[in-house]
């Protein structure tokens, strides 16, 4: 058997946006003949074959769930009988929430080839070659899986552009087999944490991480940030810690600086997860003291020195 | 009752670091070793949920490695953990987080926990997969990226928040027992005492092979993986443009930068 099975992502009723980015990713690992398959699970799965009607979609597979939203042994038994009945080659799913939840124990349970925060992949001499980061992204690792006849990627989040182009895939309905679910899903809760703040809307970002050490210094950036004009934010461990809401947090577990066009990062060494907030932001300035830190890898501007000192410096000028 | 906490021992990279000679790699030499951050909070968890637990409960840490990985497991017993299993031999040279899973969840039948816990990924190849490949290979319910968590050993169901993205949560209700990956964040790791690290040097850690935990040679190391690294390298990656000087310099040059951006936005 062969074609690319892609598993899309759904969550209250909108298609998450890496869904169509799976799209563009399955075209690199097309074979004379091969199909593109999307899949999509919820308990409504028709309503999104709309938007999924998009160049490089060969057909749209709809699976009615029990349940509106994401429950790992749902998934795990749905997209499993999905690839015992399709037996695709690779089997595309995002490097996500929801995907580590059931992605991983599909993999192992079925004996699948299996990759994680996949960045590229394609064939070389026809071996599927996968790319992913290792040791904190300082290196590229590329991976293959020998004697696998399915793979299951899962692809990093904001690689590849979605398609444009509208095309009109068959549609089919996959009957899934009745699952039986071990959790059940109650609300959900969006964190606001007492701070009216939409870092999505600021244009003009400076972003503290780690590198301040001590919550005693949070103050002297705040009122920085205020005299340059700009909009006070920080990464995971500042907000892990306390220091600031939850609401500031930029990153993928935090909010996406959508609209900044100016991103200062002081004392933020760059994890995968915070550059997925702001790296397509077009001027990046990384303030760091370790020359080696990943935030110089995305930011246009680098200064290697002191947060404090340059902070310091930099006030005397508004 | 009983919690198992899988841990993993993670390496840095040291300044200018080396490949190692197969170029599958890096040099073990410019391994900067700690244990996993992700870790930390999961094995935190544990301990509270012992700490505040009316019936006994046995925190059990356990790690797949070399008999380097003792001094995360050290690390692990200072912080509360009971005692620790570490399972190694040569055969498991290779393995990637599938095989890792496999191992742990030999263990885990072994050791027949309550509940266990793993960190959502490791700070070096941030697979984000092995604890819920553990949980395949158990049989067991499953959830990742906890957040927030409301358990009581002994019972049968548990309450959690899965942490989404965009600053988004989902509570969930799961059955026990159950493997759940923790997430940074979910409490605040404690420092060992100087007390507590005397403590942990006396505090056993078994080592066990695969054998022992009933596995074949071929289910783990590359045999037992579902992928096989073919090579590791140095990515050209975009370089910031550095700016030069010293700090007042440097400042004033970000302060242009600045004034820039705001005439062009005025």
């Amino acid at each position: 058997m062969s074609g690319i099975l892609v598993i899309a992502e759904q969550r209250r009723g909108e298609l998450r946006p890496i869904s169509l980015e799976l799209i563009t990713a399955a075209q690199g690992l097309r074979r004379a003949g091969d199909e593109v398959a999307i899949a999509v699970l919820s308990d409504s799965p028709e309503s999104f074959s709309g938007s999924l009607s998009l160049a490089g979609v060969d057909e749209i597979v709809t699976v009615k769930t029990a349940a509106p939203e994401f429950d790992p042994d749902t998934f795990e038994s749905a997209v499993g009988a999905l690839i015992a009945k399709r037996a695709p080659d690779v089997v595309l799913v995002a490097h996500s929430v929801d995907s580590f939840g059931y992605a991983a124990a599909l993999a192992a349970r079925l004996g699948l080839g299996f990759a994680t925060d996949v960045f590229d992949a394609r064939r070389i001499d026809g071996e599927l070659v996968a790319t992913r980061g290792g040791y904190g992204q300082k290196v590229h690792v590329e991976v293959d899986f020998p004697g696998r006849s399915t793979v299951l990627l899962a692809i990093r989040g904001n690689v590849f552009k979605p398609p444009e182009s509208p095309a009109t895939p068959k549609v089919s309905a996959f009957d899934a087999p009745p699952a039986q679910s071990r959790s059940t899903g109650r609300e959900f809760i969006e964190l606001s944490a007492g701070d009216d703040v939409d870092m999505t809307a600021a244009e003009f970002i400076l972003t503290i991480g780690r590198g301040i050490g001590e919550e005693a210094k949070v103050p002297q950036f705040r009122e920085l940030a205020e005299a340059i004009g700009a909009t006070l934010g920080c990464s995971r461990p500042i907000a892990d810690a306390g220091w600031l809401p939850k609401s500031r947090q930029v990153g993928q577990s935090g909010k996406t600086a959508s609209a900044c066009k100016l991103y200062i990062a002081m004392g933020v060494s760059g994890a995968i997860q915070h550059l997925a907030g702001m790296k397509h932001v077009s001027t990046i300035v990384a303030v760091n003291t370790d020359a080696e830190a990943s935030i110089f890898g995305v930011a246009k501007y680098g200064i290697v020195g002191d947060i404090f000192e340059i902070a310091d410096e930099l006030r005397k000028h508004f | 009752m009983k919690i198992l906490v899988a841990v993993k021992q993670v390496a840095a990279l040291d300044e200018d670091f080396e490949m190692r000679d197969d170029g599958r790699d890096i040099d073990p030499d410019f391994f900067i070793r700690d244990l996993n951050e992700w870790d930390d909070f999961s094995l935190e968890e544990a301990v509270k949920i012992k700490e505040s637990s009316a019936e006994p409960v046995e925190v059990v840490a356990v790690s797949v490695g070399t008999d380097e990985v003792d001094e995360s497991l050290r690390k692990c017993l200072a912080k509360g953990a009971d005692r620790a299993v570490r399972v190694w031999d040569a055969a498991v040279e290779g393995s990637d987080s599938i095989a890792i899973a496999r191992i742990l969840a030999a263990v885990a039948k072994r050791e027949a926990p309550d509940m266990l816990f793993a960190g959502v990924q490791s700070s070096d190849q941030s697979f984000a997969s092995t604890g819920i490949a553990t949980a395949a290979f158990l049989g067991w319910p499953h959830a990742a990226v906890v957040s927030n968590l409301n358990y009581s050993p002994g019972t049968k169901s548990a309450v959690f928040r899965r942490e989404l993205e965009g600053g988004m949560l989902h509570e969930v209700e799961i059955q026990c027992p159950a493997v759940l990956t923790i997430q940074l964040g979910i409490n605040t790791p404690r420092y060992a005492s100087l007390r507590s690290i005397k403590q942990a040097a006396a505090k056993p850690i078994e080592v066990l092979s695969p054998a022992d935990v009933g596995l074949a040679a071929a289910h783990v190391g590359e045999t037992g993986s579902s992928s096989r690294v073919r090579r590791m390298f140095v990515p050209d990656k975009g370089r910031a443009q550095l700016i030069a000087g010293d700090a007042a310099q440097q400042a004033a040059r970000l302060a242009e930068i600045i004034k820039e951006f705001k005439g062009a936005s005025a």
